[in-house]
C-alpha cells in the first residue's frame, strides 16, 4: 500500500480515517468508538478501562512510532525489567477484538485531532509530550551538555535519539536534578558493564559505556535533602551499586535526625536512609565502598549559573554553581560560589508538555492541555488522560526526523509482534532479553514482511 | 500471557527473597518464603486457578472493594492474595506481576490478621511508600500468601492506586 501523503490529504477526513481503521478486527456500527492518541501507559490503561466498562465499545490506539508502549519501552531503565511487566497486560488489551493498534500514524501531522473528533464518539489524548525544561544559563548549548531525557532515549533505543553525540571520555559527570530520572542516568553511567550487558540496553550505547572513563558522578540539586524528588528504591539502588561509593556529606544532613520523626512515612524513610548513609553507613557498605573504583556524590543547595567551555571551546571544562539556602520551600541564592570540573553535564530538571495541534486549547505556562477533570475545555468529545492531565510530568513527543514518510502505512499490533519477535531473536545472540531496533525504517520493513 | 522473560524474573525474585530471609529474618519469615518458592509456578497465578482439594486446605478470605462491597472467596493454603483476586474478578491490578516493582496491589489488612502476617520486607515497604492512601495496615497483596492461620482474613482495596510507576509522580485519586 503506497499512497503518497498528499493524495491521502485530498480525501475527506472521514475517508481518511476510514482508510486507517480498515485493519480493525471489528468495526462496530452499534457501539461507541474511541480514539486514543498515544500508546504509553496512559493510553493502554485508558483503553483497558474503557473496554472493561462497556461491552460493545471499540478502541483505536494511535501511535506515532511503529512500536507500542511509549515510556515503558523508552523511559523505564533497562536494568528495571520488572517494571516493564505491565507490557503483558497491555498486550492482552491489544489482543482484545475490540481494540486496534495503529502504529506509525502521527496525530497532528498525518491526521489532525479534528479529523479524529469527527470520526469517533470520543477522542482521548494520552500522547504525553516532551519538552525538556532548559536551564537558561550560558554554555547550555555546548557539546556534551545533554538533556537526561535524550540520554535515556539514547540508551533505550528511542529512534530520535539513536544518533545522539555522547562523549564518555571524561572522568567526571554532573547530573543536574534530584529526581528518579537523574538517579537513572547516574546509575547507568556507573553500573558495571557486566550487569548492563544482560539487559535490553541498546548495543550502540553498551559499546560506548564499556569504554567509558566516567568514574565520578555528581548529582546536584537546588533544594535540600527534605525536598529530594527521587524515591527510596532508586536511592537504595545507588547506595548498593557494585563497585561504586556513595558520598553524602554529613553537614548536608545535619539536624535531620531531629525532624525526621514528624515526617510522613515515605519522606521519613527516605530521610532516614539519607541520614544514616551520610552519618553512620552500615559496615557492609563501608567495606564495599573502601574498594570501589567509582563514586557518586549527592549535593544539595546549589544552582548552576554557567557552564564553561575549555579554551578551545571543544568541550566543557566546568560548571559554575552558586550556593543556595532553603527558605520555606524555595531555594534562594547566597554569595557562595564554586566551580566543578567535569566533561559531561546531564540536565534533569523537569519536563513540560507541548501542544499537539492548534485545535486543542493548551496552557503553555503549565505545559498541559486545558482540561477540567480530563475533559478538554470547549471541545465536546475530546478528553485527555494520564499524567498529562495532572501536570507537566514525564511525557513523549518530539520532532521525529523521519526520512520515510512518503506514504502512511499504519502498523498493526500483529505487525508489532513481528518486530517484537525480531528483537527477541536479535537479543539471543548476546544473551539479552532483546536487542531493540532503533531505526524506524527497519521497524517498518519488518512490519511489512 | 507470561513471557519467558517475565517468569524468569519472577522466579529469580522469589529465590532472592528466600536467600535473604534465611540470613536476615526469623524462622517464621523463612517458612513463608519457602512456601513462595515451592509454589514457584504460583507467582504466575496458575496455582490460584485450582480449587482447594479438601477442606483442610481451605483458607477463607473476604475482599472488600472501594465501595464497601464484600466478596467472600474460598482460597487455599499457598494462594497469593493478588492472583487469587484476579481469578475472582476483583479489581486488584498487579502491574509488575508480583516482582515488587509497583504498588498497584495495595490492600488494607484487617488488624487481627495484620499481626499474623510476616513483617514486610524492605522492598515491600519501599513500594508501599509509593502507594497513595497509605495506612498503618497497608500491605501489598502480592506478598500475602495464605496459610491456615489466616483463615477468615479480610482485605480492603484502597480508594485508588498508582497505576504506573516511572518517575516518582503520584497521581491524585480519579
Amino acid at each position: 500500500m503506497k499512497i503518497s501523503s498528499k493524495k491521502l490529504w485530498s480525501l475527506s477526513s472521514w475517508t481518511k480515517i476510514h482508510h486507517f481503521i480498515q485493519c480493525r478486527k471489528i468495526v462496530s456500527s452499534r457501539g461507541p468508538s474511541v480514539a486514543i492518541v498515544g500508546s504509553g501507559p496512559a493510553g493502554f490503561y485508558t483503553a483497558q478501562h474503557l473496554l472493561k466498562g462497556h461491552s460493545s465499545l471499540t478502541v483505536d490506539i494511535y501511535e506515532k512510532l511503529p512500536v507500542p508502549f511509549g515510556l515503558v519501552r523508552f523511559g523505564v531503565a533497562p536494568d528495571h525489567p520488572e517494571v516493564k511487566n505491565c507490557i503483558n497486560t497491555f498486550t492482552q488489551t491489544a489482543h482484545n477484538e475490540r481494540c486496534c493498534f495503529l502504529g506509525n500514524v502521527e496525530v497532528g501531522k498525518d491526521l489532525t485531532v479534528s479529523d479524529l473528533t469527527q470520526a469517533y464518539t470520543a477522542v482521548v489524548l494520552c500522547y504525553g509530550a516532551s519538552n525538556d525544561r532548559q536551564l537558561g544559563i550560558p554554555g547550555e548549548m555546548l557539546p556534551n551538555v545533554l538533556s537526561a531525557r535524550s540520554f535515556v532515549g539514547w540508551y533505550n533505543g528511542l529512534p530520535e535519539n539513536k544518533d545522539l553525540t555522547v562523549n564518555l571520555s571524561c572522568e567526571t559527570a554532573v547530573v543536574l536534578g534530584h529526581g528518579n530520572v537523574a538517579l537513572d542516568v547516574a546509575r547507568i553511567l556507573l553500573t558495571p558493564i557486566d550487569i548492563l550487558k544482560k539487559t535490553d540496553i541498546t548495543e550502540h550505547s553498551l559499546e560506548m559505556l564499556s569504554k567509558s572513563k566516567v568514574k565520578k558522578v555528581l548529582l546536584v540539586g537546588r533544594r535540600g535533602p527534605l525536598q529530594a524528588a527521587f524515591t527510596i528504591k532508586e536511592l537504595r539502588e545507588m547506595i548498593t551499586l557494585p563497585g561504586c561509593r556513595t558520598v553524602i556529606y554529613p553537614e548536608d544532613v545535619q539536624g535531620l535526625d531531629v525532624v525526621v520523626k514528624d515526617l510522613p512515612r515515605p519522606r521519613r524513610r527516605l530521610t532516614e536512609l539519607l541520614y544514616t548513609t551520610a552519618v553512620q553507613p552500615p559496615e557492609k557498605h563501608r567495606v564495599a565502598w573502601a574498594n570501589a573504583t567509582r563514586e557518586w556524590i549527592l549535593q544539595f543547595l546549589r544552582s548552576p549559573i554557567a557552564i564553561k567551555a575549555s579554551t578551545d571551546a571543544q568541550c566543557i571544562e566546568s560548571v559554575h554553581f552558586v550556593g543556595d539556602v532553603q527558605e520555606k520551600q524555595i531555594a534562594v541564592a547566597t554569595d557562595h560560589t564554586e566551580d566543578v570540573s567535569c566533561g559531561l553535564v546531564l540536565r534533569s530538571i523537569g519536563y513540560t508538555g507541548i501542544p499537539i495541534d492548534d485545535f486543542v486549547p493548551f496552557d503553555t505556562k503549565r505545559g498541559v492541555i486545558q482540561n477540567s477533570g480530563g475533559r478538554v475545555i470547549g471541545c465536546k468529545g475530546l478528553y485527555c488522560s494520564g499524567w498529562i492531565s495532572q501536570g507537566p510530568v514525564f511525557v513523549i513527543l518530539g520532532a521525529m526526523n523521519d526520512g520515510f514518510a512518503t506514504g502512511v502505512r499504519p502498523v498493526s499490533f500483529s505487525d508489532w509482534e513481528k518486530i517484537n519477535q525480531a528483537e527477541i531473536q536479535l537479543g539471543k545472540k548476546n544473551d539479552k532479553p532483546r536487542e531493540k531496533i532503533t531505526s524506524v525504517e527497519e521497524m517498518l520493513h519488518i512490519a511489512a514482511s | 500471557m507470561q513471557t519467558e522473560q517475565g517468569s524468569h524474573h519472577v522466579f529469580s525474585a522469589s529465590r532472592r527473597h528466600v536467600e535473604k530471609s534465611k540470613r536476615e529474618k526469623g524462622h517464621h519469615m523463612y517458612k513463608y518464603a519457602m512456601s513462595a518458592e515451592i509454589c514457584g509456578a504460583l507467582y504466575s497465578g496458575e496455582s490460584e486457578l485450582k480449587d482447594p482439594k479438601s477442606d483442610a486446605e481451605v483458607v477463607n478470605i473476604t475482599y472488600i472493594d472501594k465501595n464497601g462491597n464484600a466478596t467472600p472467596v474460598r482460597g487455599k493454603i499457598g494462594d497469593n492474595v493478588m492472583y487469587l483476586a484476579h481469578r475472582y474478578g476483583i479489581e486488584i491490578e498487579g502491574a509488575c506481576e508480583a516482582s515488587l516493582a509497583c504498588s498497584t496491589c495495595h490492600v488494607y489488612v484487617k488488624d487481627d490478621y495484620l499481626r499474623k502476617l510476616p513483617e514486610p520486607k524492605e522492598e515491600e515497604d519501599d513500594m508501599l511508600d509509593m502507594a497513595p492512601f497509605l495506612r498503618e495496615n497497608s500491605r501489598l497483596g502480592c506478598q500475602i500468601i495464605l496459610n491456615k492461620d489466616l483463615d477468615g482474613i479480610e482485605v480492603t482495596l484502597p480508594p485508588a492506586t498508582r497505576n504506573f510507576y516511572v518517575d516518582g509522580h503520584v497521581p491524585e485519586a480519579h
